[in-house]
């Protein structure tokens, strides 16, 4: 399927990244927003909201970041493509509708645009200290998918990506973007409406009484969905349900429910994850990074590649589901990973997890509020190196 | 029915008649269609069902008007209100068909 | 002045019941989920009949009905009726209504939900949904506690009253639903109980027609919970006690309705008035604005 070409914004554009993910959502087909101000990132509902009435969308400024996510989940069950937009703060609110989201199968967007924390913190300054929260913020056992752009051209990019994500799993996807990406100016190139892939939800189209909201297959690789209003009187919850969607309060529907919210990612890994390597064959140091950060740590990287390092990246682009296979079996081959990231160690404890103990995994961490030093992760090279 | 006065249309209007059936086994003895039905029709039974409630019984079969109100009022819809054509009896049968002959 | 007998009772039979004797809601019901879980007295069943034959009688194609309900004993409605339902989070039910609304105009969205799902946990979202007018319908089913969680105070517990959380009695102020729901903007507002079937069967018809937001409030009988810690008896001794005190007043000023502890509950229609909603006003205003520009929402089955 094709993005409809009225509504994407062709060209080359000067744009930041906040700009760069509210149109990346037009053109994915969303049509449907519902989103709260925080700052940084306002200007994308700002966006949105000059931009749908022209394209035929619907904007809806609520009350709080709780009804955001709920209006954004009902929207969804009307068979329209839907989004909504926060940082740090409103992320903690948004959680227990996330977590519904995930009980209910529901495709949808969620742009965390990363500030300092906790609470109130830097409000408008970078941070990636959410990413934890990313995989583990709800309630309950699940898997959900959590995308890192590091750029306002992959902001543009990768909210198609997560859009089409979401459709194919049925599962929120979190575009984790952070401050800096999000208020950074840079060259946006927006192709046209037909070279963007997009992935269309699909529909059931079969007989009333057969029609079921889910399968517990471990698969929900394109599980058809329905919308409300078109007669099947489906009945969706939040409690534990059987493949009906009715509740069903038992220890065996609760191990076929949530094992099933599980393996529908944990088993797809290699179908969805996307990472970016750079000479990692014959690396001695590995650098683990994402989001602004990894461009960051290309700086360091060129400095030790300069003194004869062999140094390879590792760019987590869909940072959940982790890449665990690849880092185990990097991690018998190299003598560290580094990983910079703007959080006081997140990330580098799932890098630990999968190295096992092959290796060491050096943390460069940084508080919030600015961007590393290049020469702290050119030292932890060094060190990693050494 | 009694009146204080005769209705001047009581001749063109016919009370209607109806019945209850009662699904015993999903009532929950809750008492308000005997309570507010405006012919006492029900009264609770003494027997229960599977779930160990008593279940409203038919008394009064034939004052029933069919007004709806149990089946209206009733939490668990297992009390449904249906109109009956009452059969005349057979001595009234004979004696119009003698008149029309 | 003459008595007038009329003879029908013992001179007619009564025949056998037809065989295919069903219930006239069984269409609008999820039958295998029958029976329901709420206690024995308790008014939500009630309140469920009187809603789908209000539904009944608006004649709205049922295929385009949706139910969202909250956490609670009301919010179990969802489950029973059948119709596009949706049981979702605690208080979270008004928006996840207002998103499926706005998602698709051509829906009817109905809320059934408790008092404290409702008014406490949801209480911003209920005020901004009316504020904004959105096309929705309120059912509030007031039953003065938080029942499903064992009797907890509510916000819309009376003075002096019982409850698990206020063993010594409630001395917070209770809030007055009608009033609540008019000052935020509601186009509709009437407060029935459970016992008054057929007025509320005409104004959940009502409600479910007229466009903008909506706000019934229902006084329904809670058996094991309210009646029990407060030892009021039964909901069939609840039910007395609606019969006894409740005065219908349409049109009353919605300062003066509120509820005290065991006193008169003062019910009927309070509010009808006419207002755009959400879209009407959002339509007429950005057309204005942009002209041609303007390209409205009209829902996914219409390309948007």
């Amino acid at each position: 399927m094709k993005a409809d070409p009225i509504n994407v914004a062709t060209g080359n554009h000067f744009m930041d990244g906040d700009h760069a993910c509210a149109e990346g959502s037009i053109a994915a087909g969303c049509r449907f927003f519902a989103g709260y101000p925080i700052t940084p990132s306002t200007e994308v509902a700002e966006r949105i909201a000059m931009r749908f009435p022209k394209v035929g969308g619907m904007f809806i400024q609520m009350e709080d970041e709780l009804a955001s996510m709920a209006a954004v989940v009902g929207a969804t069950w009307t068979g329209i493509k839907s989004m909504t937009v926060t940082s740090g703060p409103g992320f903690s609110l948004m959680m227990e509708n996330i977590g519904l989201a995930v009980m209910m199968e529901t495709p949808c967007v969620i742009v965390n645009v990363q500030r300092g924390g906790p609470s109130t913190g830097l409000p408008t300054l970078t941070g990636q200290a959410d990413m934890m929260q990313a995989r583990w913020g709800s309630h309950g056992d699940y898997e959900i998918i959590a995308i890192s752009p590091n750029s306002p051209q992959e902001c543009f990019d990768l909210t198609i990506t997560a859009f089409n994500l979401s459709e194919q799993w049925r599962v929120p996807v979190l575009f984790m973007m952070d401050e800096c990406v999000g208020h950074m100016t840079e060259k946006v190139v927006i192709p046209k409406a037909g070279e963007i892939k997009l992935v269309p939800r699909r529909f059931y189209r079969g007989g009333k009484k057969s029609f079921k909201p889910f399968r517990f297959n471990g698969q929900a690789n394109m599980t058809p969905m329905v919308k409300a209003g078109d007669g099947y009187l489906f009945h969706l919850t939040g409690l534990t349900h059987d493949e009906q969607g009715y509740p069903l309060i038992n220890a065996e529907a609760q191990q076929k429910n949530v094992q099933h919210l599980v393996d529908k990612i944990r088993k797809n890994v290699d179908k969805i994850c996307v990472i970016e390597e750079d000479q990692v064959e014959d690396a001695e140091v590995i650098i683990i990074s994402y989001g602004i950060s990894s461009r960051v740590a290309l700086k360091a990287v060129e400095a030790a590649r300069e003194k004869g390092m062999k140094v390879g990246t590792l760019r987590l682009i869909t940072v959940w589901p982790f890449p665990e296979n690849k880092i185990h079996k990097l991690a018998s081959k190299v003598k560290a990973f580094i990983v910079p990231e703007i959080n006081l160690g997140q990330i580098s404890l799932e890098v630990e997890r999968c190295a096992a103990g092959k290796t060491k995994t050096i943390l460069v961490p940084h508080a919030g509020g600015w961007v590393h030093d290049p020469r702290d992760i050119f030292q932890a090279i060094e060190e990693g190196a050494a | 029915m009694k009146y204080w006065r005769v209705p001047l249309d009581v001749d063109e209007v016919t009370v209607p008649q109806g019945d209850v059936h009662i699904i015993i086994d999903r009532c929950k003895g809750c008492g308000f269609c005997v309570e507010y039905c405006p012919r006492e029709v029900l009264i609770m039974s003494t027997e229960f069902n599977k779930k160990g409630y008593h279940y409203p019984e038919v008394v009064k079969r034939g004052e029933c008007v069919n007004c709806c109100l149990c089946e209206m009022i009733c939490p668990e819809f297992s009390i449904i209100s249906y109109e009956v054509k009452p059969e005349k009896p057979k001595g009234e049968e004979a004696s119009q068909e003698k008149e029309t002959s | 002045m003459s008595e007038i007998e009329t003879e029908f009772t013992d001179t007619l039979t009564i025949p056998p019941p037809p065989e295919e004797l069903r219930h006239p809601m069984e269409q609008f019901l999820r039958m295998e989920r029958l029976p329901h879980i709420w206690c024995s007295t308790c008014g939500i069943g009630t309140i469920l009949t009187a809603f789908i034959a209000g539904l009944q009688k608006s004649k709205l194609d049922p295929n385009k009905v949706a139910i969202v309900s909250g956490i609670g004993c009301s919010g179990r409605a969802a489950g029973y009726l059948h119709l596009d339902s949706f049981h979702t989070t605690h208080g979270r039910a008004i928006p996840f209504a207002t998103g499926l609304a706005l998602g698709n105009p051509e829906l009817k969205v109905a809320v059934i939900s408790g008092d404290g799902d409702l008014v406490a946990i949801g209480g911003n979202h209920l005020i901004h949904a009316a504020r904004r007018n959105i096309d929705v319908t309120i059912i509030c089913i007031n039953n003065f506690n938080y029942a499903m969680t064992g009797g907890q105070a509510g916000p819309t517990t009376p003075i002096e009253a019982n409850a698990s959380t206020a063993p010594y009695g409630c001395y917070e102020f209770p809030f007055n639903l009608p009033y609540l729901a008019e000052s935020s903007g509601a186009v509709y507002v009437a407060r029935w109980t459970a016992l008054h079937i057929r007025r509320l069967t005409n104004a959940v018809a009502e409600a479910l027609l007229k466009p903008g937001f909506s706000f019934i409030e229902i006084i329904c009988p809670c058996s094991t919970l309210y009646a029990r810690r407060n030892r009021l008896g039964t909901g069939l001794d609840l039910m007395q006690f609606y019969h006894d005190n409740a005065i219908i007043q349409h049109g009353v000023d919605t300062r003066e309705v509120d509820i005290e502890y065991q006193k008169r509950i003062i019910v009927g229609k309070f509010v009808d008035k006419d207002k755009p909603t959400f879209l009407q006003k959002r339509d007429t205003f950005l057309e204005k604005k942009l002209g041609n520009q303007f390209i409205p929402y009209r829902g996914p089955n219409h390309g948007n």
